[in-house]
């Protein structure tokens, strides 16, 4: 019997008991620390102990319920563990107090509850049934919200390390092969089969080859990575050791941008720790099998994030795309064969050796298999993180799991893939997700941002959003990326303030083409998505913006005219107060007007009229 | 040698395994520009102007960093690649001074060439340009960003020829920008001012000092010549006019050097118009340094020698020559001592 299995036992049985208390868990990823959660942490360390009560407390990471943070969970022993969300320091008492002492659940503050043996208490939704999780699939999130990330012990009770140690006693193609069946691809956007990536790695000639880790997460809007990083540490490095032993490599190389030091933090414990317990390093388990993993943070360039760039990085040099081919899967991290995995990908892959690719591949559609993790931000009323099979429908993520959009306004488009993806517009609400299908609607997986925008956003501006944010993390190696995503911007900016000519649509549509087929990188290649899937679907604002004069979303500034309804206004002066320009007069009791002259368009006016008598056109 | 046979533009051509679409485009008779690739440096494939269509390919392919191989299907001209080739040209004069008119590249600058033949015309998109200050800071080279095109041959230059890695890329996106470390002026940086970043330049972002503003390129006479200021017998152009040498231009077919140089070689010639330069012996009589003949000198000289031998032998002279004379000069003076004067009291400044 294996060391693992001895310390198995053992830590199954605590952990088991530890469960079976009365236990209290305070959500303490980087979203629950930013709401607040170690405040509420200290709240009830000092409530517990003034009341004397016998109860554990414990963290964890983040279970996806962002909109609901900060986030604590309460158990009594044998019965459902209660989510709460938007607790505060100042709520700490009243949920202590009820769920622990009275033993009655908040109901009114309650999210979600995972039922264990007794009945589920009433009036609570039910994980997994009900509300925010009844679409969603836990796989590789598992563990997020779960269990404590920084404790080994919870890691291998919960399944951990079982996957490394069934791996070596495998032969390394069976892995290869066990990869390939599961039909997993790159969770890091491009989508590649991860499989035959490894199957490519494995046969390159070399007796020293690296695994690397791609945790350099840029994109505005996905913290998919960071959440899994922070949520799920161990996970990760099983998955790189797991392509290490089947590649035949000795090292790995985590490369984490260093704007997340909580997931650096966790990521360095949990090496340390497996390190202590055999589990990384040298004969691992008897084996015969080496491998370690070291950290590199990064220094907060975008285009890091691409692999042959962040290669680079790593070797010390500036973080520019290398040309492919040589792949890194021949010639990576210094020239040698090099399997290059992002987070999600990583993580996936313990599941996949304990329940075989046949289970993974059971999740999904034809082309894409399994679960994929998104983020969702933007206008709805819940945004945080999920993990949804593939073949799902955006509307089922908008409507079922983001809870539609918020302030009931209306849905316009959504942006998928970040700054490479694309706006899909409400007629494409039905399309499946999967690699393939995105990428005919012009727009990309990603790594997993969903950015939802409602009514009020501009199309043009969103495209010049995107735009202003590659051409400022464009690398500046190639002429198309370097000088046009430059200009796509500037031609932008300009239709935003009214100065658009109609031959600019042409030039944005030519520029984009050739940025797209010309560029050296995929930063390159897809930084005009967002122009031109704003034009193919959007093309209508860009029209009002240049012909109008008229932004339709009434957002941009320069194209908009305020006037004071004669017939509406009684006279007040409020408006007058409000205008920081001076740009409003008028007598009292009788009609006021704008001086469009001295008008800055700033909208300040148009919330202090209490009889709607401001009008934005 | 293994060879593959590839199509390019309907044209068969043979080319060695490992060749890429560039060369054996080329090879074909097609006309393909490079901005960035250069034969003597590594290939970073970043101007993307030698864009070329591949059949089956999904974007299109530059040829510079792309092996030919066997059956390849290439197109160097299609409507898709002019398209792009005219656009990347559109987007580096969108941002490069259009003062073309008295520019010292001006006929010998490869923007300038490409631009005439896909007849590209500045200002297409309108846009921000540069304005860097003219940085002339360093004695021999000046530089004027504002006409970069970030093609990265300098810096290549400097780390892959010279060892030096002086400059690199700084900034990032639009703002990229070729500096020294920290972005400090060259002459306070650790340039040892080769000039193998002017030589390699493509366009007028890096010129000689010297010449600038002194001839029109086509003005110019380019005379081969070998180097005076050390043994290793580097070859190098005169860049001749009007009767004067206005400064040197390194020549690729240079046997011993290509195109490498030294700052001496490169920026040193500027001696030969110098009016302090001695043309003529000079005897000191009576304390003061007096013209006289060759013959006059070299009497002197013989008699003097010869005086001292008969005095107090031959081992009471001795030679000493340098190290970075030629090896006929170094021949010559060792046989004189030996033969003419009867001494092995011959030595050189390098010896310890």
């Amino acid at each position: 019997m294996s060391t693992l299995q001895q310390m198995r036992s053992g830590i199954e049985e605590s952990y088991k008991e530890k469960q079976n208390r009365a236990r209290i868990v305070v959500g303490l990823g980087t979203c629950g620390i930013a709401a607040g959660g170690n405040k509420v942490m200290e709240a009830i360390k000092s409530e517990v102990a003034t009341k004397g009560l016998d109860v554990d407390i414990d963290f964890t990471s983040c279970i996806g319920m962002c909109f609901a943070e900060p986030v604590v969970e309460i158990s009594l022993p044998g019965q459902s563990s209660v989510i709460y969300g938007g607790v505060f320091p100042d709520s700490v008492a009243k949920l202590i107090d009820g769920h622990l002492v009275a033993k009655t659940p908040v109901t009114e503050m309650a999210q979600i509850q995972i039922p264990r043996d007794a009945s589920p208490y009433e009036g609570i939704p039910v994980m997994d049934k009900s509300g925010y999780y009844a679409k969603q699939v836990r796989s590789v999130t598992s563990r997020l919200g779960r269990t404590n990330p920084e404790s080994i012990e919870d890691y291998i009770a919960t399944g951990g390390y079982a996957a490394i140690e069934k791996a070596i006693s495998m032969e390394r193609l069976d892995i290869v092969n066990e990869v390939k069946k599961s039909g997993l691809r790159g969770r890091g956007g491009g989508g590649f089969p991860t499989g035959t990536k490894w199957q490519f790695v494995h046969d390159a000639a070399g007796s020293k080859k690296y695994i690397v880790c791609n945790a350099d997460e840029g994109d505005p809007g996905a913290f998919m990575d960071r959440s899994v990083l922070e949520g799920d540490p161990h996970a990760v490095l099983e998955g790189m050791m797991v392509a290490g032993y089947a590649i035949g490599a000795d090292e790995g190389i985590i490369y984490c941008r260093a704007e997340y030091p909580l997931a650096i933090k966790r990521l360095n414990l949990a090496i340390e720790k497996a390190e202590e317990l055999g589990l990384m390093g040298d004969n691992i388990l008897g084996s015969g099998f080496n491998f370690k993993i070291r950290i590199k943070a990064g220094a907060g360039a975008f285009v890091c994030g691409e692999e042959t760039a962040l290669l680079n990085s790593i070797e010390g040099k500036r973080g520019m795309p290398r040309v492919r081919p040589p792949f890194p899967a021949h010639k990576g991290l210094w020239q040698k064969p090099t399997c290059l995995n992002n987070v999600e990908t990583f993580a996936n892959i313990p599941f996949i050796i304990r329940n075989g690719g046949d289970w993974y591949a059971a999740m999904g559609t034809e082309k894409s298999k399994g679960s994929k993790v998104f983020c969702l931000t933007g206008k709805i009323n819940q945004t945080g993180l999920c993990e949804v099979p593939m073949g799902i429908t955006m509307g089922e993520i908008l409507n079922d799991i983001a809870g539609g959009v918020l302030g009931g306004k209306k849905f316009k488009a959504v942006q998928s893939g970040g700054p490479s993806g694309g706006c899909l517009p409400t007629d494409k609400l039905d399309l499946p997700i999967d690699y393939d299908s995105l990428i005919s609607a012009g727009a990309m997986m990603g790594s997993g941002g969903l950015v939802f925008m409602d009514e009020d956003t501009c199309m043009v501006d969103v495209a010049k959003f995107f735009l202003n944010f590659t051409q400022l993390e464009s690398c500046g190696k190639c002429t198309p990326c370097r000088e046009g995503t430059k200009r796509l911007l500037e031609i932008l900016e300009r239709i935003c303030v009214g100065a658009g000519v109609p031959e600019d649509i042409d030039t944005l549509e030519r520029l984009a083409k050739v940025i797209k087929s010309s560029a050296l990188c995929a930063l390159g290649q897809t930084a005009p998505n967002p122009v031109m899937t704003t034009l193919r679907y959007f093309r209508d604002e860009y029209e009002a913006h240049i012909i109008d004069k008229k932004c339709p979303a009434g957002l941009c500034a320069e194209l908009l005219t305020f006037t004071i309804l004669k017939d509406k206004c009684v006279g007040c002066g409020v408006c007058i107060k409000a205008c920081p320009a001076e740009a409003i007069s008028g007598e009292k009791k009788a009609a006021h007007v704008i001086d469009a002259a001295k008008c800055i368009k700033c909208g300040a006016c148009v919330p202090k009229c209490k009889f709607d008598a401001i009008a934005k056109a | 040698m293994p060879t593959v046979t590839l199509t390019v533009d309907g044209k068969q051509v043979s080319v060695p395994k490992g060749t890429t679409v560039l060369e054996a485009a080329w090879k074909a008779g097609a006309f393909v520009p490079t901005l960035c690739h250069d034969p003597e440096l590594t290939k970073p494939g970043a101007c993307r102007i030698c864009v070329v269509e591949v059949k089956g390919a999904r974007n299109l392919v530059a040829s510079c960093v792309t092996d030919a191989v066997e059956g390849m299907v290439v197109e160097t001209a299609t409507p898709a690649v002019v398209e792009a080739r005219k656009t990347i040209l559109e987007l580096l004069l969108d941002n490069h001074p259009e003062d073309c008119l008295t520019c010292h590249q001006a006929g010998d600058c490869k923007l300038q060439d490409y631009a005439y033949f896909y007849n590209v015309k500045p200002g297409a998109f309108g846009g921000e340009a540069h304005k860097y200050d003219l940085e002339d800071d360093n004695l021999f080279i000046v530089r004027n960003m504002n006409k970069c095109i970030l093609c990265g041959k300098c810096l290549r230059a400097c780390e892959e020829k010279q060892g030096r890695a002086v400059i690199d890329f700084a900034y990032r996106g639009f703002k990229t920008k070729v500096t020294t470390a920290m972005d400090k002026p060259l002459a306070d940086s650790v340039c040892v001012s080769c000039g193998s970043c002017v030589a390699i330049c493509p366009t007028g972002a890096l010129t000689e000092k010297a010449m600038l503003g002194k001839a029109r390129k086509w003005e110019i006479e380019k005379v081969r010549t070998t180097c005076p200021f050390c043994g290793v017998g580097c070859n190098f152009d005169l860049n001749v006019h009007q009767g004067k040498v206005l400064g040197v231009t390194s020549n690729a077919a240079s046997p011993t050097n290509g195109r490498d140089m030294c700052v001496k070689g490169r920026f040193g010639v500027d001696y030969v118009h110098n009016p302090n330069r001695l043309t003529t012996p000079l005897i000191k009589k009576n304390g003061q340094f007096v013209e006289s003949s060759w013959e006059e000198a070299l009497d002197l000289v013989a008699s003097k020698l010869g005086e001292i031998k008969g005095k107090y032998g031959s081992d009471s002279i001795a030679a000493l020559s340098s190290a970075r004379c030629t090896n006929e000069d170094n021949f010559v003076m060792q046989k004189f001592m030996r033969a003419g004067i009867g001494t092995n009291n011959v030595d050189h400044c390098a010896r310890t």
